[in-house]
């Protein structure tokens, strides 16, 4: 079969989304390596610019456009290929597939599907035959019935009985489901489950059962293996991709686990499945009674996990077993002497947590369950739970020093622990020190006791460090001797010194010491039982001998010898499985970006993965450290050694002693290692790029604002904080609005803006206790500027190359989820002059060396900068692959000091490129999906036109935009915006569309003399939050796009916009929330330019 | 209390003991599996070894009861822990299963074993994997005369007349599956226990055969039986003369005769066949394994440390099974289809339940 086959498109998945991540990058990445080697030509549609699949090198042609039906029907038309692989672009391209076959396009073109058959895939996405099937080979699905609709979902729950879930058949990882504990609770699901399909599912709750999955590979001559199972921390209940995961399973015992392994593969084996899948199931915690909950047929964010996990290449061996071949022959790529027919035996713990983001949101629900909110996830490696866990909570970059650290206050622990929020490990962390018993937290939570065991012994553990400080001499301590503990601890970074006072202490400081590590404690953690800061307990710990070791990750348990380098460290040891450096050649340490979250996503993968290839090519031995197992960088083959362990002051020391590197790269990771600049600078670090002293210029608001006064750049008005009543007064003289905001941070957490006294007050609270070390700053708020974006690399403070990129929105709202055009389209000659000189002033003074990026505020031509990172940007992959200059190539040489001079030519573009934002506002019930200064989108997509209109159209439908066939809705909330916006309404209408209208915005557009049609929306009443009415209404109105611009977004309750918004989003109906993208919307929509399929290459045909 | 894994290269690995308090020598072997350390210990094959699991955290959901069914433990492989010593490297003293009755440490206490954890049990196992399997010996901090115990060597021994049952017993088919798809009068078979698995017993009694049980060296060329079944055991194979004998004559005549793991050896043997040991053996639930002249390759679950040599096998008897890994023999059969065996453990537990269908041929043929 393989013979015959020569091209193959691969369909992405689209820009990144709650629930489909840059798990997809990875596995579409490796699913190309593994068809290169087969010498196949290979496609790839995916609009996700940012992403490493979408690189040089990799596929053959990429096309930068949505995977969706229309386009990718016409991108078959034009390359002819003879297959099609679906499995490696999450839900997006399953549908995708799945919509290209039910029309026929497949069978007209004779296409192939590698792998996984459609008519498998389609049983196992369709509930109903998914269960007959099973039914069929006597294996047990939880007790569910289809319905078609309310009514028949009423009558049927009598067969079941509550509690009851509800899930929506076709839908991305359990989006529109929930349980219903009653009538009225599952009359609320049921409205919304329906939105999303046509077909919902009622099932019986298994609530408290244990959840496991395993990851299941299969060739077509029926060879089938579980490459990794995988345990659920918390109950069925909570969303897999919600739950902290375990990998191995750890509570069952050998009958359970090939119990239920064997299930697997009788399932698989009977659904058909080629290449890889996942199944997940139910287990009793009581007997061995079990359900199957869900088969994917395709990889997923498990099987990124279990990739990582494990050391299995999932994706690369999927691809392999596509093309027919035996999994038996394909040879295991970390032994490269034995097979890859075989399972992984661990030796070692994996810990998966899940990182939300919900605080970025307005008005949204806390609590996870069934649906997937979080954003991201981290992996962590030990040798026990308490050393993974431990590590995997810090990985989060959310502030915890570890398990027992947390700042904030829980009003009722019992209720916290009972219904999972993001801070439930907290809240057990805080009754395990409140003595509760482990029986109350298992009772409450119905997590099983083997967890709550280890977690109480790391609580348990506080105490006996805490006693070090008996066997500790402090230089300083005397003199605080009156104070309580609380009060020595607000001081304790003060402690400069401390010492053992003899030889039997000693000892014993041994023993706590290298147990507290073994239990997962971090330095900073211990200094603050022992009241120093963590730079001490350091140089303590390694005069007492108490060092980590580093481990292998073999897939073998070390039966046989590994070939790579895939590695973590561990307390939990004694020898190191690699030797002791020799600097033989130039090496360089890459810090990676952690976790997904909102701010920092693919894109700094791609830079991190970038840098290392072009070191790698340079002939430098290159290091990636990097803990996010949806990324690409953390594949051990992109790299000479890969420590998947943590990005933190702590980890990095002990990198850098064990590997003794020229220098580490702390600018291309985004904001997680540019954030350990100084720190390890001080240690003695040698930073590659910028000095460590003018990132911190950059970084520290004040210090940056200073710069530009001494540069004479203009700036927005601005003042330290030092007392609320001067900050009150300084936002007085310059006037309302202002925006509040502390240093050192990404995505504009915390970050405000406050429109009048009351606000400015309330938001200085929140932001200074965001950052204690770095002080706050209150700006003036500029009101209808342009914002202008330039990316760009120097050396030595010469600017070597940029790219300037103009946001659609008007400032204000979050560069992250800014429209951007490269090149910017309505730019003044002069203010891109203005723009150049300043960059260049900017970076002379700070002696850039790698990349940066300025963001400008424009009025006419005046020129005001907001913002400097002296970092890679989330723009570069954007910047480089529409200019067609690797950004990060030249980043990379400077870094080096291999300079090349080079002329770089980005400014004369043919064509345009457009980045838009992707938003998941869908996932997360009840969040208000506004734009504002705090960054809300989870991902982004760009593509690239010949006119802006053109390129604009396709990012919008690569992110789910539909062009309106005939009515729109639209509500404009400030007046000078409904009067903006009227000679468009007169140029929808002339499109032939039908414009419905709030009562106001009629009235405003009918006295201009536009006549719109107006729609009563019928508003909750009372305090009840449903919109559901609204949302009956634009669907027996037909609305296909509502267009709402809102007011001020600093109301706390909830505003008739909101319900409009929401009523919108849950709806599924595209929503435009910005007024200057709704009149480029209407402007492309007047133009309706050809949406050309044209290839990256077809635009940028050298790229560099 | 402190204890330590001394290896005869005088390698130490110290710990802390949750077993039982003495001293006690072995020959130090390491098995990557994640699950089943309760099926493990009681495995007869280990007889004489220490066993070190790789994977670290042990003792999670603890020891189940140890209630019987048909005079065999319903959850061990035998009715008492047969190795020598017990490493890990992370032990539960907490633990947590429905069918949990008490720790894994208190077991051990139970049965005599010593037991440490805390080890570096990756750096011991790299260094079996690269020396081959050494002896060694757990001794205690308290443990006042520990220079007196010398390593010995279990494979000098006769380990197999030690686990072995000393008189024949006949097991009646467990009564709710008596009788079969397969056949209509009541089989038997006749099982040469050199260490036989619980499970292996309870697969045969489950397909409703009568078993006899009968010692490893007892002359069941007379029995009256439809089959034959050679065992899994401990040890060196060719201390075993006597069965070997015992297989020769019966491979005169035209019963089926099937062999797992030891069983394998012997028949190999009795077959004229060479052994040899291997530098560290296979023991883990991940060993591939290919069924020659098919596209199809099984997940087994194995324990031996002894291998039939690859060229040795006379003109009739053919390579059946091949480890995709490092090539080695998994299994052989004679031409006559009637006779064959398998290095693996198609009957599991622990460990993957994939090629379960080996027993069903067997029992088909009777």
């Amino acid at each position: 079969m393989a013979e015959k086959i020569k091209k193959v498109l691969l369909l992405g998945s689209g820009g990144l989304k709650i629930g489909q991540a840059g798990e997809f990058d990875y596995s579409g990445s490796q699913a190309i390596k593994a068809m290169k080697e087969e010498k196949l030509e290979i496609i790839l549609v995916n609009p996700n610019i940012a992403t490493v699949q979408t690189d040089k090198g990799l596929a053959d042609k990429v096309y930068f456009l949505p995977v969706r039906y229309e386009f990718v029907k016409q991108v078959i038309e034009k390359e002819k290929p003879e297959a099609i692989m679906l499995a490696f672009g999450g839900q997006t391209a399953l549908n995708c597939g799945l919509e290209l076959h039910e029309k026929g396009v497949l069978k007209k073109y004779g296409i192939k599907i590698l792998g996984t058959s459609i008519r498998t895939i389609m049983k196992t996405e369709d509930r109903d035959l998914f269960v007959k099937e099973l039914k069929k080979i006597k294996v047990k699905t939880p007790k569910s019935i289809a319905v078609s609709s309310k009514k028949q979902a009423l009558t049927m729950i009598k067969k079941i009985g509550y509690p009851i879930i509800v899930r929506a058949a076709y839908s991305l990882g359990g989006q529109g489901s929930g349980f219903a504990k009653n009538q009225e609770q599952l009359e609320a699901l049921l409205d919304t489950a329906f939105s999303y399909s046509k077909q919902v599912l009622l099932e019986e709750s298994l609530k408290g059962w244990k959840e496991i999955e395993y990851e299941v590979v299969r060739d077509e001559y029926d060879n089938c293996v579980t490459v990794c199972n995988m345990e659920n921390f918390d109950p069925l209940g909570v969303h897999t991709g919600e739950s902290i995961v375990v990998a191995p399973s750890q509570t069952l015992n050998n009958r359970e686990y090939h119990f239920l392994r064997s299930v697997g593969i009788k399932v698989m084996k009977h659904l058909g499945i080629v290449g890889e899948g996942n199944i997940q199931f139910a287990l009793d915690p009581e007997s061995l009674d079990y359900r199957v909950i869900e088969v994917n047929a395709r990889l997923s964010r498990s099987s990124a996990l279990a990739s990582k996990a494990t050391g299995y290449p999932l994706a690369y061996i999927a691809a392999k077993l596509g093309l027919g071949q035996k999994l038996w022959r394909i040879k295991n790529a970390i032994t490269q002497k034995t097979t890859a027919c075989f399972e992984p035996a661990l030796d070692y713990v994996v810990v998966k947590f899940p990182r939300w983001d919900l605080n970025k949101f307005r008005k949204v629900n806390l609590e996870i369950g069934s649906e997937m909110k979080s954003v991201g996830e981290v992996m962590a490696i030990g040798r026990n739970f308490a050393e993974a866990l431990q590590k995997a909570i810090r990985m989060l970059q959310t502030g915890s020093y570890g398990f027992t650290d947390w700042s904030f206050e829980f009003k009722n622990l019992a209720k916290e622990i009972r219904k999972p929020t993001p801070r439930r490990i907290f809240a057990i962390a805080k009754a395990l020190e409140d003595g509760w018993s482990v029986k109350e937290i298992a009772k409450l939570s119905q997590i099983d006791p083997w967890f709550l065991y280890k977690l109480r012994q790391i609580s348990e553990y506080r105490n006996e460090i805490h006693n070090l400080i008996k066997y500790l001499k402090f230089e300083k301590l005397d003199k605080y001797k009156s104070k309580t503990i609380k009060h020595i601890r607000n001081i304790y970074k003060k402690h400069t010194a401390f010492l053992i006072k003899g030889v039997k202490q000693k000892k014993r400081a041994i023993g706590i010491l290298r147990q507290a590590k073994q239990l997962g404690y971090s330095d900073a953690q211990i200094g603050w039982y022992l009241m120093v800061n963590e730079r001490e307990v350091r140089k303590l710990r390694k005069e007492l001998g108490i060092i980590p070791v580093v481990k292998r990750i073999d897939t073998m348990a070390a039966e046989f010898p590994a070939k790579t380098n895939y590695l973590y460290f561990t307390y939990n040891g004694w020898e190191n499985d690699i030797k002791a450096t020799q600097k033989a050649k130039n090496k360089v340490v890459v810090l990676g970006s952690g976790p997904y979250c909102i701010g920092s996503s693919v894109e700094f993968d791609w830079c991190c993965v970038n840098t290392i290839r072009d070191f790698r090519k340079a002939g430098y031995e290159t290091v990636m450290v990097n803990y996010n197992p949806e990324t690409v960088s953390t594949d051990y083959d992109e790299c000479d050694k890969l420590y998947f362990d943590e990005l933190s002051e702590e980890r990095v020391l002990d990198i850098w002693d064990q590997e003794k590197p020229n220098g580490i790269i702390i600018s291309v990771g985004g904001q997680v290692p540019n954030n350990l600049a100084l720190a390890l600078n001080k240690s003695g670090v040698k930073i590659l790029g910028t000095d460590p002293k003018n990132i911190d210029r950059a970084e520290d608001r004040h210090k940056f604002s200073s710069l530009l006064d001494m540069l004479q750049i203009s700036q927005p008005q601005w003042k330290e904080l030092t007392s609320i009543e001067k900050a009150l007064a300084f936002a007085k003289k310059v006037g309302y609005p202002v925006l509040v905001r502390p240093s050192y941070v990404l995505s504009g957490m915390a970050m405000s803006v406050a429109f009048n006294k009351a606000h400015l007050r309330n938001y200085l609270d929140i932001a200074t206790q965001i950052s204690k070390e770095h002080p706050v700053v209150v700006s003036k708020f500029e009101v209808g500027a342009k914002e202008i974006e330039i990316d760009a690399v120097a050396n030595q403070g010469d600017v070597l190359i940029y790219a300037i990129g103009e946001h659609i929105e008007h400032a204000g709202v979050h560069s992250g989820d800014a429209t951007i055009a490269l090149p910017g389209q309505k730019l003044y000659l002069e203010t891109i002059r203005r723009i150049k000189r300043i960059t260049k002033n900017i970076a002379q003074a700070l002696k850039i060396t790698g990349p940066f990026n300025i963001q400008f505020l424009a009025k006419a031509n005046d020129i005001k900068v907001i913002e400097c990172n002296l970092r890679a940007s989330r723009s570069f992959p954007f910047s480089s692959k529409t200019t067609g200059y690797n950004f990060i190539k030249i980043a990379a040489q400077v870094m080096r000091e291999d300079n090349k001079d080079e002329q770089y030519n980005t400014i004369d573009l043919d064509y345009i490129g457009v980045k838009a934002p992707q938003f998941s506002f869908s996932r997360l019930k009840g969040a208000d999906p506004v734009l504002g200064v705090e960054m809300t989108s989870t991902g982004e997509v760009a593509t690239i036109g010949d006119s802006l209109e053109e390129a604009f159209l396709k990012s919008m439908y690569a992110i789910g935009f539909q062009k309106p066939k005939k009515s729109i809705f639209v509500s404009l909330g400030p007046l000078e915006v409904k009067l903006d916006f009227i000679s468009y309404f007169e140029r929808l209408k002339a499109l032939g569309y039908r414009i419905y209208a709030t009562e106001k915005t009629t009235e405003v557009a009918s006295k201009r003399g536009v006549k719109l049609q107006l729609l009563k929306l019928k508003f909750p009443k009372n305090q009840v939050k449903d919109h559901t009415q609204i949302l009956n209404q634009f669907l027996s109105k037909n609305i296909e796009l509502v267009i709402n611009i809102p007011k001020s977004l600093n109301k706390k309750g909830a505003t008739k916009g909101y319900y409009i918004r929401r009523a919108t989003i849950d709806g599924n109906i595209p929503l435009i929330n910005n007024l200057q993208v709704a009149k480029l919307i209407v402007r492309s929509l007047e133009k309706n330019p050809v949406l050309k399929i044209k290839s990256w290459d077809d635009y940028v045909d050298n790229y560099h | 209390m402190k204890a330590k894994l001394i290896l005869e290269d005088k390698t130490v690995f110290e710990g802390e003991s949750f077993g039982f308090e003495k001293a006690k020598t072995g020959e130090v072997v390491f098995n990557t599996g994640m699950v089943g350390y309760p099926e493990s210990l009681t495995d007869p094959s280990y007889r004489g070894q220490i066993l070190v699991l790789t994977y670290p955290l042990i003792g999670n959901y603890g020891i189940p009861a140890t209630d019987k069914e048909n005079g065999l433990a319903k959850y061990f492989e035998s009715n008492r822990a047969q190795i020598s010593g017990l490493v890990v490297a992370d032990y539960s003293v907490n633990y947590n299963h429905w069918q949990a009755t008490k720790s894994l440490g208190k077991f051990l206490q139970e049965q005599g074993i010593p037991a440490i954890f805390g080890v570096d049990t990756r750096a011991l196992t790299k260094k079996l994997r690269s020396k081959g399997v050494m002896l060694g010996k757990i001794i205690f901090s308290a443990d006042k005369k520990k220079s007196k115990l010398d390593f010995r060597d279990p494979n000098q021994e006769n380990l197999v007349a030690q686990v072995c049952v000393k008189k024949p017993i006949n097991y009646k088919p467990s009564k709710k599956i008596s009788g079969n798809k397969y056949w209509k009068k009541p089989k038997r078979i006749v099982v040469v226990d050199c260490g036989v698995k619980n499970n292996i017993l309870r697969s045969f009694l489950d397909f409703g055969l009568e078993v006899l049980r009968v010692p490893y060296d007892y002359d069941f060329t007379k029995e009256k039986c439809q089959g034959i079944f050679i065992s899994n055991g401990p040890g060196d194979p060719m201390v075993n003369q006597q069965t070997i004998a015992n297989i020769a004559k019966a491979f005169q005549g035209k019963k089926p005769i099937f062999g797992i793991c030891l069983g394998n050896q012997l028949m190999a043997l009795a077959a004229k066949a060479k052994t040899y040991k291997l530098k560290f053996g296979h023991r883990s639930q991940n060993q591939p394994c290919q069924e020659i002249g098919t596209s199809r390759c099984y997940l087994t679950s194995q324990n031996h440390g002894f291998v039939v040599a690859k060229n040795s096998l006379n003109r009739d008897w053919k390579p059946w099974f091949i480890n995709v890994n490092d090539g080695t023999i998994e299994g052989i059969k004679h031409d006559n289809e009637r006779f064959f065996a398998v290095q693996f453990h198609p009957e599991a537990f622990p460990g993957p339940q994939d090629t379960a269908w080996l027993i069903e041929k067997f029992v088909k043929m009777l």
